[in-house]
């Protein structure tokens, strides 16, 4: 089977760090340690496996810092080599009680894949998200399927996945959808976790695929009362808009119109020339993660207020004096599981179905390319927002080799 | 010889070419065979002994009002009120008029044995003055004789308790005032009447007034009701100002009206080419218009606007009246409209101007793009009496670089207003509707108004009613040369050239428009027949 393998191989991933640095983001997948390679098919770990065959597969912010090479070093020992990347999956499932059926894969790998028993109290409350164990159990280390090298990834014709990740996609739901519910579950978990309360000013910071459906879950599931998103590039400002923001500005626009909202006085070296404010907007989702954002974030929001990082982060050097100073909360939205809704505890997989529906998410997927095009798809990733898209994925369907709808648009 | 009066140029194939200001520059455009270009009237010449032409008029006051030095004696609380940096364009050359009035009050009032005198600069809602701007308008001994001793104010008007409510107009209009100024025995304004606009019983009921006052006459409703605002008779904002006059005089509030007017000199010599007609160039003009265009292309923007605003105008004075506010600005409108008043028949399917660096609102700032509208639409649009200079359903084209640019200090509010109230709707009715009362109540701005030099934050609002009338009456309008961003969040097209602005306006306008130029500055008012 055709996978593109992600080794460890140090010269080659200096020199994809070296490339993305100097030509931007994706430059460094040509000389990086990515390669399509011709593979054997994973091997099922235990029972409860079955065998996913890739319809489409996303390609997700964190996949392209790794592929950049500017992961964070914490994920050191949470990966194994080689593995192969690829956790936005819609596929064929053979095997099992879903043989045959289309399945949308939960790709964090908690202690029920890993064969752990009694599980961690974090995957027994339902929040996989935060299993303690992901570098133990019957798998290598990998925090999520597309970073261990024991499961196959979804840059594949083949992987294999535990039944407990795995949800059935409704027949009437296209691939287009259904490749979309993973970074939608994100988001979804983003703004659960960390509700606005009713009538709270918000600003979502960064309006690609993560910024685009925290805007699109804020909407959906809480009730703002004013959302601000800053969005750089023009589709993005429309989509933005259209999934439910009240105001979208340009990213150097955010702090006035923060002020604005929050209807603030401000501080600056200059009167008139605003660097924080002096109070701020109740939540900002930083679906960025730059070490800007995470400034921005702290910048804007109000004294006691929440900062909720859903964007991947990495080393990052912050002045974290305002944080302490205003006792702002900073929380991390990582993965999902289980979200507290007033109707109960609801999986967090089963609200991104739903959001995906109620906000059409599918018209975020701009792009399909065939994986021996993967330079090409990488690159286009890496400049999505500058080119106009969105969500860039594989299409791994085995009659279609060529260029979606989508990308024909395009 | 006496200057000549104003003239309207038709365009033949001998006419040179035509000059624009583009901001801080100007070209020269070749305008198609019969356009017509409005030339003001030459300078009118200056009164020959300033200083005694005041002291005359102080004595020899209009209307109903006795002469100043007697209102004057011991013991009297007087406030001397005088017009902001907003007045006159360009700066004038030193002694300002204010400073030269108010020496002759201030002497009048030592005579009598006045100590308690404050002086107030009527900002409105416009920014505070910097010492050096208010050294320049009222000369050092002034200057120093009062600021140091905090007798030299500057009106704010967020202070609450140094304002006070007068009461409602019969038509419910509210009447909130200085109180330092209403509380005086007597209140002398001193005005400089740069346009027909400026004075009458606007200078106080504007001048030393608060939001609550101003909103009732600054909106989109009055605006469009104004045709013109250099026809007072015509203009509702005029007639909410006197119906405020009216009720300040029945609250007991005594005023000595003082109006000044100053001829059209506009430009010192070296730049002197600039308010002559081109045909008359000397080859010195020529030169001076070639070397200096050449040198403003090459010169970094920032660069350009300082070099232009140290430009000191070197306007003098041609009238100077004194005493009851209605029959003084009777009076100065005569003095107004002899200067600047060109007759003109009938109108025009495209009108062209050139928009220059400067406007009321951005001396020693940057012209940001509200401002390139309001000075465009507000003001030259409305450089009319009887009917607007362009037709009904015309096209208006201005030329000015229009920079997304803005001085943050100066126009924090106008920074927001651009960004967000524009980026939704440019529609008039809607902006005051749904953005007006959160702008003119936002903390941070009434905070840098009165404690840094900001404009209120709901100026920008103000500048955007400013072309409610134009925009109304428009069809279209075009900026050449300007960022085409900028214009179209303005809602307006952008063209690069003349040439292709009047073929965007052909769509409007049909194939064979009349189109009419206005030469300006300096100042001029179209008496459209």
């Amino acid at each position: 089977m055709k996978a593109l393998v992600f080794e460890r191989n140090l010269p080659r991933f200096a020199a994809s760090r070296i490339a993305s640095a100097l030509a931007g983001s994706g430059h460094g997948v040509a000389v990086g340690p990515l390669e399509l390679l011709e593979v054997d098919p994973p091997t099922l770990p235990g029972s409860g496996w079955v065998r996913l065959e890739p319809r489409l597969a996303g390609i997700c912010g964190s996949d392209l810092a790794t592929l950049d090479g500017r992961s964070s070093r914490y994920f050191e020992h949470l990966v194994s080599f080689p593995f192969v990347p690829g956790h936005e999956v819609v596929g064929d499932v053979r095997g099992g009680t879903l043989d045959g059926r289309r399945a949308v894969l939960e790709p964090v790998l908690g202690c029920e894949a890993r064969g752990i028993n009694p599980p961690c109290a974090a995957c027994a409350s339902g929040r996989k998200g935060g299993c303690e164990r992901i570098a133990f159990g019957a798998l290598a280390p990998g925090l999520q399927t597309g970073y261990c090298t024991d499961t196959g990834g979804g840059w594949s014709t083949g992987l294999v996945a535990h039944e407990s990740q795995l949800h059935e996609v409704p027949a009437d739901l296209s691939d287009e959808a259904a490749v979309m519910v993973e970074p939608a579950a994100c988001a979804v978990h983003a703004a659960c976790s960390t509700a606005p309360p009713s009538g709270a000013s918000v600003v979502v910071l960064g309006a690609g695929t993560l910024g685009l459906c925290t805007t699109a879950a804020l909407r959906h599931f809480c009730l703002p009362g004013t959302l601000v998103v800053a969005a750089k590039h023009p589709d993005q400002r429309r989509l933005a808009g259209e999934l439910g923001a009240d105001h979208v500005v340009e990213p150097d626009e955010v702090v006035r119109a923060a002020r604005r909202l929050a209807g603030t006085l401000a501080l600056g070296r200059q009167a008139g020339r605003i660097e924080r404010l002096a109070g701020g907007v109740d939540v900002v989702y930083d679906c960025v993660g730059s070490p800007q954002s995470i400034e921005q974030s702290l910048a804007v929001v109000r004294p006691g207020g929440d900062i909720v990082l859903v964007g991947m982060p990495g080393t990052t050097k912050v002045d974290l004096a305002p944080l302490w100073q205003r006792e702002v909360r900073l929380r991390g939205a990582y993965a999902y599981g289980a979200e507290e809704r007033p109707d109960g505890a609801r999986s967090t997989f089963d609200l991104a179905f739903e959001l995906v529906r109620a906000s059409r998410l599918e018209r975020l997927v701009s792009a399909a390319y065939p994986i021996e095009r993967f330079e090409e798809a990488v690159a286009h990733a890496a400049a999505a927002g500058r080119r106009g898209s969105v969500k860039i994925v594989f299409d791994l369907r085995r009659k279609s080799r060529g260029r979606t709808p989508n990308e024909e648009a395009e | 010889m006496s200057p000549r009066p104003g003239f309207v140029l038709e365009v033949d194939r001998s006419t040179p070419q035509t000059l624009f200001w583009r901001g801080e520059g100007f070209g020269l455009e070749r305008l198609p065979v019969g356009s017509r270009v409005i030339y003001g009237p030459e300078p009118l010449p200056a009164l020959k002994d300033p200083d005694a032409a005041i002291r005359h008029a102080l004595d020899h006051p209009l209307g109903d009002s006795a002469p100043l030095r007697s209102l004057l004696h011991g013991g009297m609380k007087l406030t001397i009120a005088f017009d902001d940096i907003s007045l006159p364009l360009p700066p004038m050359k030193s002694p300002d008029v204010r400073q030269r009035v108010i020496e002759a009050v201030l002497d009048l009032a030592a005579q009598a044995g006045v100590d308690d005198v404050i002086l107030i600069a009527a900002l409105a809602l416009h920014r505070r003055m910097t010492d050096d701007e208010l050294r320049h308008a009222l000369g050092t001994r002034v200057f120093d004789a009062f600021a140091p001793h905090g007798l030299l104010l500057q009106h704010d008007a967020e202070d609450p308790s140094e304002l006070v409510h007068l009461g409602q107009t019969e038509e419910g209009e509210d009447v909130e005032l200085n109180k330092r100024a209403v509380e005086s025995d007597l209140l002398v304004y001193v005005n400089i009447n740069l346009v027909a606009m400026d004075g009458g019983h606007k200078s106080v009921a504007t001048g030393l007034a608060s939001y609550k006052s101003l909103k009732h006459h600054h909106n989109v409703r009055t605006m469009r009701a104004s045709k013109s605002f250099m026809d007072r008779h015509h203009s509702q904002l005029h007639t909410s100002n006197w119906r405020m006059g009216k009720l300040i005089a029945q609250a007991g509030v005594k005023i000595f009206q003082i109006e000044t007017t100053l001829n059209t000199d506009t430009f010192p010599p070296e730049m002197r080419f600039l308010q002559r007609r081109e045909w008359e160039w000397t080859a010195r003009d020529r030169a001076s218009f070639y070397a200096s265009s050449k040198a403003l292309d090459r010169t970094p923007p920032e660069l350009a606007r300082r070099i232009f605003h140290s430009v000191k105008a070197p306007h003098d004075l041609t009238s100077v009246q004194a005493g009851e506010v209605g029959a003084v600005h009777d009076e100065t409108l005569e003095h107004v409209f002899r200067q600047q008043l060109v007759p003109v028949e009938g109108q025009t399917d495209i009108l062209t101007m050139g928009l220059p660096y400067i406007c009321p609102y951005n001396v020693n700032s940057i012209m940001n793009p509200i401002l390139v509208a309001c000075l465009g639409l507000g003001y030259f649009f409305n450089l009319y009496r009887g009917r607007p200079l362009v037709r009904e359903g015309g096209v208006v084209i201005m030329s000015h670089p229009t920079p997304w640019a803005f001085n943050p200090v100066h126009h924090p509010s106008y920074i927001d207003f651009f960004e967000q109230v524009l980026a939704e709707t440019t529609d008039l009715l809607e902006i005051e509707a749904k953005y007006e009362t959160a702008f003119a109540t936002d903390p941070w701005y009434i905070h840098l108004y009165r404690t840094s030099y900001a404009y209120h934050g709901v100026h920008p609002f103000y500048m955007w009613y400013w072309c409610a009338h134009a925009l109304e009456h428009v069809s279209k309008v075009i900026i050449v040369g300007g960022d085409r961003a900028a214009v179209r969040r303005l809602g307006f097209s952008p063209a690069s050239t003349l040439a292709d602005a009047l073929e965007m306006a052909s769509d409007v306008v049909g194939r064979d428009p009349s189109i009419t130029h206005l030469h300006t500055p300096p100042l001029l008012i179209a008496d459209v027949q």
